[in-house]
C-alpha cells in the first residue's frame, strides 16, 4: 500500500499567487515541486481562454524561435507543440533526425549547438537516449523542454493529464488513479506516476508482471497484476498503449489474451464508478487495450486531453521562454 | 513607503472620475467596462456598480482584461508570476469601450491594453480611465478622464491600494530600495 498523501498538499490545488516560475527548462516533473506543477496547471487555465478566442492568438513569444528537434518520430506531439508556438506568435523550426545530419554522424549535441547557433530561443527535444534534454539543457543558452526521451519521461503528457482530471474532477488530490498497461517501457507511466504523486493522489499500476517491474513500487505507487481487482476503487483508469510494433509477442503470449486479461471494455467499465475518467495517451489500438464502446464513450476524455495539450504546451512556451537570458 | 493620498482623497479621486464618465456615456451604442488586471479590474467594477445604479436604463458589459502576454517589457522580471486569464465574454464590435486602469505612466499597459482588445472586436471608440496620472509618458498615450494627478520621483512607484484586494484604501508612492 502506498503511503498515504499528506495534507499538506492540498494546498497546492490552486497555486499561491505569489508564487515566481524561475526554470529555463522543462526536462521532467522528477525536478518539479508540487507548486511549480500547480503553476504550469494554472497557466494552462489562462491559455486556454486564449483558444476560444476568434483570434486564438496572443503575441507572447513575438520574435522567439522554437525549434522543434524530433530526433524520434512523433505526430501528435509535434504538431501539438508546433500549434502551441504559433499561438504564442513564436517561429517554429523543424527538424526530424530522418535524412538530416544526425544520418551522417553529428552528434545530438553538435546538432543543436549548429541550430542554436542560427537564433534559436527554445528547444522542444524528443530522443530516444533518455536524459538526453538534460544534457542539452545544461549546454545550451536557449530554453529546453522534453517532449519525451526514451522510456524516461514525457512531462508534457503528465501535465495534460492531470490537467484534464483536475478539469473533469475538480481536483487530483485524494484521487486513485489506476495506470494500465506496459508501465516498463512508458515514459508516459513514470511521469503520471510521479506528477499524481506530487500532487497528492494515490496511484495503483496495473499489468503483466513482464510490463510492471516491481522496482516501480518505490515511486510510491500499488502495483497490481489483477485489473478486475482494482476496478472499484478508481477515479481514474489511464490506459497506455502497448507497443506491439516494438516487442512483438515476447513479454505476453498473445496480443489476444493481453486484450482479455488488461483491456477496457463495457463489461468491465459497468463495474467501475459512474464517473470514472477513461483516458488514453494515444494512439489507440482499438479492440486492444480499449474497446471502441468506451474509447468513445461518456467516461472517455480522449479527445479532450488532446485539446488541453495545446493550452498546456502553450503555458509551458511561455514559462520556460520567460527565463531564458 | 510614503501614503500621498488617504482613503479620503481616492474616493474623492474616484468620484471625479466617474462623474467624467457619467458625462460622456453615450445613449446610443453598446457601453463595454474592461478593467486592466489587477486594481483596474476593482476599479471597473466599482464604475460599472455606479453606472448601473445612475443609469438602469443602460445596459453595460463587465470584463476583465490580463494584459501579460501583450507587454513588451516582460523579460525584465525575476521569475514568471501566474498569469490569470482574460474575461470578456461579448463582441466588442461597436461597442463603447471604457478600459479602466489604476496609474497612468509610461502608456506601456494601455498600449498592450490596446492590442488584446483589437483581439475581441473593432470598438467604435475606446476612452481610457485612470485613477492617478503620475505623468512619464514613454508613449502618445493620454487619459480622457483622470481622477487626480499626482507628482511623483523619477524611479519611485505609486501604488493605489483598494480594499477588495489590499484590505485598506489609499494610494502609496515606493522608492525603489
Amino acid at each position: 500500500m502506498a503511503p498515504k498523501a499528506s495534507s499538506s498538499s492540498r494546498k497546492t490545488e490552486r497555486a499561491d499567487k505569489s508564487f515566481l516560475w524561475t526554470r529555463k527548462d522543462l526536462v521532467g516533473i522528477d525536478e518539479l515541486s508540487s507548486e511549480e506543477i500547480v503553476h504550469i496547471l494554472d497557466t494552462a487555465e489562462s491559455f486556454k481562454e486564449v483558444s476560444t478566442r476568434s483570434i486564438k492568438k496572443v503575441p507572447a513569444l513575438r520574435g522567439k524561435v522554437v525549434a522543434l528537434m524530433f530526433f524520434e518520430n512523433s505526430t501528435r506531439t509535434r504538431m501539438s507543440f508546433e500549434l502551441a508556438a504559433g499561438r504564442l506568435s513564436a517561429d517554429t523550426l523543424g527538424f526530424t533526425a530522418a535524412g538530416s545530419s544526425v544520418a551522417k554522424g553529428e552528434t545530438t549535441l553538435d546538432t543543436v549547438r549548429n541550430i542554436e547557433a542560427m537564433g534559436v530561443d527554445i528547444f522542444v527535444v524528443r530522443h530516444s537516449e533518455p536524459g538526453a534534454p538534460h544534457m542539452l539543457a545544461r549546454k545550451v543558452r536557449g530554453a529546453v523542454i522534453n517532449a519525451g526521451d526514451g522510456p524516461h519521461e514525457h512531462p508534457t503528457q503528465a501535465l495534460l493529464d492531470v490537467f484534464t482530471i483536475r478539469q473533469r474532477l475538480g481536483r487530483v488530490d485524494g484521487l486513485t488513479v489506476a495506470i494500465v498497461g506496459d508501465i516498463a517501457h512508458s515514459r508516459v507511466a513514470r511521469s503520471s506516476i510521479l506528477t499524481l504523486r506530487k500532487l497528492g493522489a494515490e496511484v495503483i499500476v496495473v499489468g503483466p508482471p513482464t510490463l510492471v517491474p516491481s522496482a516501480i513500487a518505490a515511486m510510491g505507487c500499488q502495483v497490481s497484476h489483477d485489473l478486475d481487482a482494482v476496478l472499484r476503487e478508481v477515479d481514474v483508469i489511464n490506459m497506455l498503449r502497448v507497443q506491439f510494433e516494438r516487442f512483438g509477442s515476447q513479454l505476453f503470449p498473445s496480443v489476444r489474451e493481453y486484450s482479455r486479461l488488461y483491456g477496457l471494455n463495457a463489461d468491465r467499465l459497468a463495474r467501475c464508478r459512474k464517473d470514472v475518467l477513461v483516458m488514453h495517451p494515444g494512439p489507440i489500438n482499438r479492440g486492444i487495450e480499449l474497446t471502441s464502446e468506451v474509447a468513445d464513450g461518456p467516461n472517455s476524455c480522449i479527445l479532450q486531453q488532446v485539446t488541453n495539450g495545446l493550452a498546456t504546451r502553450m503555458a509551458v512556451l511561455y514559462l520556460v521562454s520567460q527565463c531564458v537570458a | 513607503m510614503e501614503q500621498t493620498l488617504t482613503a479620503n482623497q481616492v474616493r474623492e479621486a474616484i468620484d471625479r472620475l466617474y462623474e467624467q464618465v457619467l458625462a460622456h456615456v453615450p445613449d446610443d451604442v453598446p457601453v463595454a467596462v474592461i478593467g486592466v488586471r489587477t486594481r483596474g479590474e476593482t476599479l471597473a467594477g466599482r464604475i460599472v456598480e455606479r453606472l448601473e445604479a445612475d443609469r438602469a436604463d443602460l445596459p453595460v458589459r463587465y470584463g476583465v482584461l490580463d494584459i501579460t502576454f501583450y507587454r513588451d517589457d516582460l523579460s525584465r522580471r525575476r521569475g514568471v508570476p501566474l498569469v490569470r486569464a482574460t474575461e470578456i465574454d461579448f463582441d466588442l464590435d461597436d461597442t463603447w469601450v471604457l478600459l479602466v486602469d489604476d496609474v497612468l505612466q509610461t502608456g506601456r499597459s494601455v498600449r498592450a491594453a490596446l492590442d488584446a482588445l483589437a483581439d475581441f472586436g473593432r470598438p467604435r471608440v475606446v476612452r481610457l480611465a485612470a485613477l492617478i496620472d503620475r505623468g512619464g509618458r514613454e508613449l502618445p498615450i493620454a487619459a480622457d478622464f483622470v481622477g487626480r494627478r499626482v507628482d511623483a520621483p523619477d524611479g519611485a512607484r505609486v501604488q493605489v491600494r483598494f480594499q477588495e484586494t489590499d484590505g485598506t484604501e489609499g494610494v502609496f508612492i515606493l522608492t525603489q530600495d
